[in-house]
């Protein structure tokens, strides 16, 4: 007699569990990390640019904040405490592959090589998002929660059905999680094998909502197991961790291996925006002690032990920072001109009738305004 | 001198006698046709693969070009919409499938936030050919969510187009018309005359894919239609001769971006117009059209413009249904309101 198979039976999976507690190769103290299972540490170069870009985006990132209190910036949220996963998840990716970012993700973003002005198009209050994403291999910033997975996902295949060596980073959050995108971006990247690498930015906080009532799971990247994605749970605030897990992650994919998820912990300082009180859901105690676990001077004290970064080097830094800053605070100052026409033109590959007709409607509108104007 | 064969037509299908053939035959021809024109043509959706597709549209497709083109997904429609715009990203072009009309709002965000607006967001640099086929409305005694006429859903996004075939021969013409636009489009499919039959030759030339075209001329009063209603349309403008009015029907074909022209001209000559279709009239798609029509052609109007639409209620059950769908009757009543004294 012969057995036969249900349809729904698979093969077992093993080693798909993260670990209970984060994986971490430098820890809070700027010493070897106690936890590094697998993980392995990348070399001093790379260390050192961990940390150089880390700080050019702090500065950025704090100069932000800044512009929105002066009006210059429409809204800005703050990725300050985030900073290593911002750094480490782009600097390890190879120049084909693909970066899928969200509104908290400008530093990454710069990471990436998209000029400052460019990457803060969007938040300055424009109508599109200020970069070609060929260019860079970024896509536009995303602000509904989530929906950019399934992009990632799907460029990730086309490479796949393509035959090329590419693969996508989808940056989410822990709120993103819950959303029902993220379940459907992990299953099809499961299913389809594609070369994606998820990356959970767990800050703790979905605006306000803290983790505890976004999800009962243990942990997010526990979640793996459910679409048969192997998943690491890492020290969000430990550049050369995220860096490694995220390579690690770029490699499997590159090698055929499918997706992989990784949960960083991590926290946001700034609050969720400008726009945002963060006291009426925190502690400042709370907040302290994330100050106290730096992803920048942990670096710094760790490179600094081991001769790989001096006063000289780290003044250089700081100056180099303090020079971008203030190129942003000069675009930003500066007036952007703003053509009214060109809002109908990239609707459509071209304007249908009736949007020249409004087009011109307009025009027509602001030519009257204008001449009122003059006879006044 | 050798003939020169299109890559679209394999040399079994070129010979040029009309043939007879289902609505359902020609979308499956003009995906074939889509795909063997363009390496970057990739059908998905749900079982489309080996089953064909549970109308059959994508029966064989599957085995003819390989899973690698052809391939059944996740059950899940936000997930077919996202991961098509991403690999639209990448230089392919999807052409997907939502299983039914209801069965598509799940992907509803990433119709409008992205596939809709990604052209905009980036500044004309990213442009997403996705054509997302849906099949479409009722009077096929569907179970409840398997009936509904969402197209008003997505004519109100801009960035969209969304077009309707009547007949078989439109059907393959307009489905290779939108795999070749750079705009993702929104195509639906009525399920009713998913069995039709026309004898013809199916050919992508002809009107182009925002181009509105007379089915019918009439001198007294045009009828406008789209999808299914189209020959609901022309069978009440039959039966109009009897009553002694000339009626002319206009199939919409685009209803994003609508031909105002072909309108016009229609309604300025004619004086009077009725716009038919099946998905509730209030705040629907020939809210729409009237109100256009009144702005266009008001001096040329001899009564207002009415509509003949499903009532507004959920769509009945099948045993039900023929109430609420607009019949010849109903039109032919609608026309003798027009003030005709």
């Amino acid at each position: 007699m012969t057995t036969v198979a249900h349809p729904g039976e698979t093969a077992a999976s093993p080693g798909l569990l993260p670990s209970q507690t984060p994986l971490q190769l430098i820890d809070q103290d700027g010493q070897p990390g106690r936890n590094p299972r697998g993980l392995s540490l990348p070399e001093p170069g790379v260390l050192q640019e961990l940390h150089r870009r880390m700080v050019l985006g702090r500065q950025v990132d704090i100069q932000a904040t800044a512009l929105t209190k002066q009006g210059r910036l429409a809204v800005y949220p703050s990725s300050r405490g985030q900073d290593a996963c911002q750094v480490g998840a782009v600097l390890a990716l190879r120049d084909q592959d693909w970066l899928f970012p969200t509104y908290r993700d400008t530093v990454a973003i710069l990471t990436r090589g998209v000029p400052a002005e460019q990457a803060l198009t969007l938040l300055r209050g424009d109508w599109h998002c200020g970069y070609d994403p060929y260019e860079y291999r970024v896509a536009p910033q995303c602000t509904p929660l989530a929906t950019n997975t399934l992009h990632a996902v799907g460029l990730a295949h086309a490479a796949r059905l393509k035959g090329q060596d590419q693969a996508a980073l989808a940056l989410l959050g822990d709120g993103a999680t819950s959303e029902g995108d993220t379940h459907e971006a992990l299953n099809f990247a499961a299913v389809w094998k594609a070369p994606v690498v998820f990356l959970v930015q767990n800050n703790g906080y979905a605006i306000s909502v803290p983790l505890a009532k976004q999800t009962a799971a243990p942990t997010l990247a526990a979640k793996g197991i459910g679409y048969g994605i192997p998943s690491l749970l890492i020290d969000g605030n430990d550049a050369a961790a995220v860096y490694a897990a995220v390579k690690a992650g770029i490699q499997r994919a590159a090698a055929g291996g499918g997706p992989t998820l990784i949960e960083a912990l991590t926290y946001r300082i700034e609050a969720h925006t400008n726009a945002d009180d963060a006291t009426r859901y925190r502690t400042t105690e709370e907040v302290r002690g994330w100050l106290e676990r730096d992803p920048i001077a942990r670096l710094e004290t760790y490179l600094r032990a081991r001769s790989l970064l001096d006063d000289a080097a780290a003044g250089q830094i700081a100056a180099e920072a303090e020079r971008l800053a203030a190129e942003v605070r000069d675009q930003m100052n500066r007036e952007v001109s703003v053509d009214p026409a060109e809002l109908f033109e990239h609707v459509y590959a071209r304007p249908t009738a009736a949007l020249e007709r409004q087009r011109a409607a307009l025009l027509a509108e602001l030519e009257s305004e204008e001449s009122q104007e003059a006879a006044r | 001198m050798s003939t020169v064969t299109s890559p679209a037509r394999p040399a079994g299908t070129a010979a040029q006698a009309p043939a007879s053939v289902t609505m359902v035959a020609a979308l499956n021809q003009a995906l074939a046709d889509a795909l063997a024109a363009d390496d970057r043509v990739v059908v998905f959706g749900e079982d489309l693969g080996t089953l064909g597709g549970v109308f059959r549209v994508t029966d064989g497709l599957a085995a003819r070009f390989g899973d690698q083109r052809v391939f059944d997904t996740p059950l899940a429609e936000a997930g077919i919409v996202g991961t098509a715009i991403g690999m639209a990203m990448n230089g392919l072009v999807p052409v997907i499938e939502m299983q039914f009309d209801a069965f598509a709002y799940p992907a509803f965000e990433q119709v409008t936030s992205h596939l809709a607006k990604l052209r905009n967001r980036t500044r004309g640099k990213l442009a997403l050919p996705v054509v997302i086929r849906v099949p479409f409305g009722g009077g096929i005694g569907g179970v409840e969510h398997h009936s509904d006429s969402s197209e008003a859903y997505y004519t109100h996004t801009p960035g969209l187009r969304v077009v309707a075939p009547g007949t078989p021969t439109d059907a393959y013409r307009l489905l290779r018309q939108a795999i070749t636009c750079p705009d993702p489009v929104i195509f639906f499919e009525p399920k009713r005359r998913y069995w039709s039959k026309e004898t013809a030759v199916l050919r992508p030339e002809g009107p182009p894919i925002d181009r509105a075209v007379v089915r019918r001329p009439g001198r007294d009063v045009t009828l406008i239609a789209y999808g299914g209603m189209v020959a609901t349309a022309l069978e009440a403008a039959e039966a109009g001769v009897d009553e002694g009015w000339d009626v002319e029907v206009i199939d919409l074909r685009s209803l994003s971006p609508v031909d105002d022209q072909t309108l016009t001209d229609s309604v300025r000559r004619t004086g009077r117009a009725v716009v038919v279709h099946e998905a509730a009239g209030f705040a629907g798609y020939g809210a729409e059209i009237a109100a256009r029509l009144t702005e266009q052609c008001f001096f040329h109007l001899e009564a207002p413009v009415l509509r003949v639409t499903g009532l507004d209620i959920p769509y009945p059950p099948p045993h039900l249904e023929h109430y609420h769908l607009p019949h010849a009757d109903r039109i032919l009543d609608t026309i003798a309101r027009l003030s005709w004294e």
